[in-house]
Order: structure tokens, then sequence, then C-alpha cells
């Protein structure tokens, strides 16, 4: 088996390659400085609709590092990708679908004893 | 018997197993399928915390003249601004960047685990396992921490229209706000904290395997690297939860 081959090279000392973290360490800042974006966002803005929107794009990139790179999603194949992706449009659709309907019940309540 | 014969010749055609369309072995495949069905549990949890929050009056006043009540959500930057050594004082947010720091912390040694892994560097994998095990670990301490807090209350309490005063949160009786605000703060951060027990378990087996030279002898560290998409998983499920929870 071709892991056998790579086994019996190890055991000779000095022969582990060095490591390649930049990437690694590249995504780490990124992530640490997209946090520390929305915590200015959180102290230096008032609470509004475009505060919130800011919030969610930002988590968005940071899900996109932690997927792309930390999980290594990127470097899958194009049909791996796509089965762990399309199913996501699920979760956008029920979103959509509950929080109208958590507002149509507020609304609802509200105007009801008016 | 030809069934045998079967059995030990390796499967090459197309559609008798030869062909491998993701790439990816059967344990990596499995482990982003269980994800994915994470991901819809975790979604579901947080769309309910949206439709809750459109269903309650949201606070219009001033930030400053702030009190909490049943009749509106509370602002999170005050309901979240203990710190652990500060009693009374007012840190908004300050504890959950703590903790959100040590998450993404511990992703990156995990990550890094898994890149020694992949140079058969048995040293190194010990070495950021071991890191990763102690910032999950503390991240579990500090949730606790939140938890007991949030249950126990501040000084003030919520004053009731009747002159009594209620402090701290259970599942019926909240001094944050709604009760239900206080419910799905338990289910949620409580949902993730099992998760993240749950991975430090796991870490914690691997190291002992890793350790024992399990991986070594078999010549790769994909455990590991199942394990890690797993926590990172959990650290995914964190951001979402840092947003929609503390943020908004």
């Amino acid at each position: 088996m071709a892991m056998h081959h790579s086994d019996n090279d190890m055991h000779h000392a000095g022969e582990i390659p060095k490591a390649q973290t930049k990437a690694i360490w590249k995504t780490f800042f990124i992530l640490v400085g997209i946090t520390a974006l929305e915590f200015v966002f959180a102290f230096f803005m008032d609470p509004s609709t475009t505060r919130n929107a800011i919030f969610i794009i930002l988590t968005l990139f940071k899900a996109f590092y932690i997927v792309a790179e930390f999980m290594h999603l990127k470097h899958e194949t194009k049909a791996l990708i796509w089965t762990i992706i399309i199913p996501m449009a699920l979760i956008i659709w029920l979103m959509v679908a509950l929080i109208s309907e958590g507002s149509y019940y507020f609304d609802s309540v509200t105007n009801y004893f008016k | 018997m030809s069934t045998s014969t079967t059995l030990e010749k390796p499967n090459t055609g197309t559609w008798d197993g030869g062909n491998e369309p993701m790439k990816a072995s059967y344990g990596k495949l499995m482990m982003w399928f269980f994800l994915l069905s994470d991901a819809f549990t975790f979604g579901s949890f947080l769309i309910v915390y949206g439709l809750s929050r459109h269903k309650y009056l949201p606070y219009t006043g001033d930030a400053e003249t702030f009190t909490f009540s049943t009749q509106w959500w509370p602002i999170p930057e005050k309901v979240y601004n203990a710190f652990p050594g500060f009693h009374g004082v007012d840190l908004p947010l300050a504890f959950v960047a703590l903790m959100t720091m040590i998450l993404i912390l511990s992703s990156v040694t995990m990550v890094l685990a898994v890149e020694a892994g992949h140079r058969m560097d048995k040293n190194d994998v010990q070495k950021w396992l071991l890191w990763t095990i102690l910032f999950g670990s503390t991240f579990l301490g500090c949730q606790a921490w939140e938890w007991s807090h949030f249950i126990t209350g501040t000084e003030e309490g919520m004053l009731l229209s009747d002159g009594a005063r209620i402090f701290g949160a259970n599942l019926t009786v909240n001094q944050y706000g709604p009760p239900l605000f206080a419910d799905l703060f338990f289910f949620i951060t409580g949902f993730h904290g099992t998760h993240v027990f749950s991975g430090v378990v796991l870490l914690v087996m691997i190291f002992i395997n890793t350790v024992n030279g399990v991986y070594h002898k078999r010549g790769h560290y994909e455990m590991v690297e199942k394990v890690g998409l797993y926590w990172h998983f959990v650290d995914l499920v964190w951001v979402f939860v840092f947003t929609f929870f503390y943020l908004i």
C-alpha cells in the first residue's frame, strides 16, 4: 500500500518536512480583524437595520474563511463543495419564512387591541 | 467459491465502487454530511431566535435609560456586560470578546495539528492537540461562568409592577426581559456548549491515540482531520451565535 511506503520514509530522523503555516496564520489574522471590526461597529454605531446588515455580511465573511480555509472545503472537488453549499438554501428559505411569520405575529397582536 | 474471490478483488469499474467523484474518504464525507445536518439544527435554533425577536416589541428608547422589562426584548450590551473579577463594572461584551478569541485560537491550533499530521510529525500533532484541548476547556469554563452569572442575575434585578424584584433567570422567570429570551439563551448556548464538550472529549481521545502512536502505525493522521472538521464547525457555529445573540 502507498501509505506504508511513506510510513517507512518517516522513520529516518530529520525527514519531517518543515511546517507550512503561513496561510493558516493569515486566515487567523483575517478572522481576528473582522471580529475587531464587528466590535467597532457595535460600540460606535447606533443600532439600526444597516448595522445589522453589516454584522451579517461580516459574519458571512468569517464563515467563508473558516469553511474554505480551516475546513479546507475550498480545496475539495467541486462536487463536494456544491453538495455542502446547495442544501444551505433551505436554511435561507426557513429564515425568510419564519422571520416574516414573527413580524406578522407581532403586527397582529399589537393591532388587535387598537 | 466465487463470492470470496470477488470480495478480495478491488472494485475498479465506474459503477462498482471504482469511481470516487468527491475524492474524499468515506469517513470524511460522513463527517461533512453529519455537519450539514448539524448546521440545520443550529440554523433552526437561530431562526427561532429571530422569529421570537420579531414577535416582541423592540426597545426604541435611548440606550442610556434602558431598563430590563418583560415588555421588550433586551439590548444585548446591557445583558452581557459582566466580567469575572470586575463586580458591578459595566463592561459591555468584553467577556464574550474574550471567549470568541479563545475559540478562534483553538481553531488555529487545531488546523496546525492537522497540518502537522500531513507531515507525519507526531510531536507537533501532540503539541497542537494539547493547545486545542486547553483552549476548548477554557472556553467551557468561561461559558460556565457566563451561565452562572446569567442565572444569578445582577444586584438591581428587575422591578415588577407590583413592587417586587426578580433576580437572574431560569426557564420561567427572567430579569433581563421576556422569559423566552432566557429560554433561547439556555438552549442555544447550551447546545453549542454541549458540542464544545463533545469536541474536547474527541480531542482527548485522539490525543491519547496520537501519543500511543496509533495513527503513526496506521500511516496517516486522517482521524485528526475528521475531528478537526468537527471542531471548526463548532467554531463556525459560535461565529453565528455571537452575531445573532450578542451583536444584533
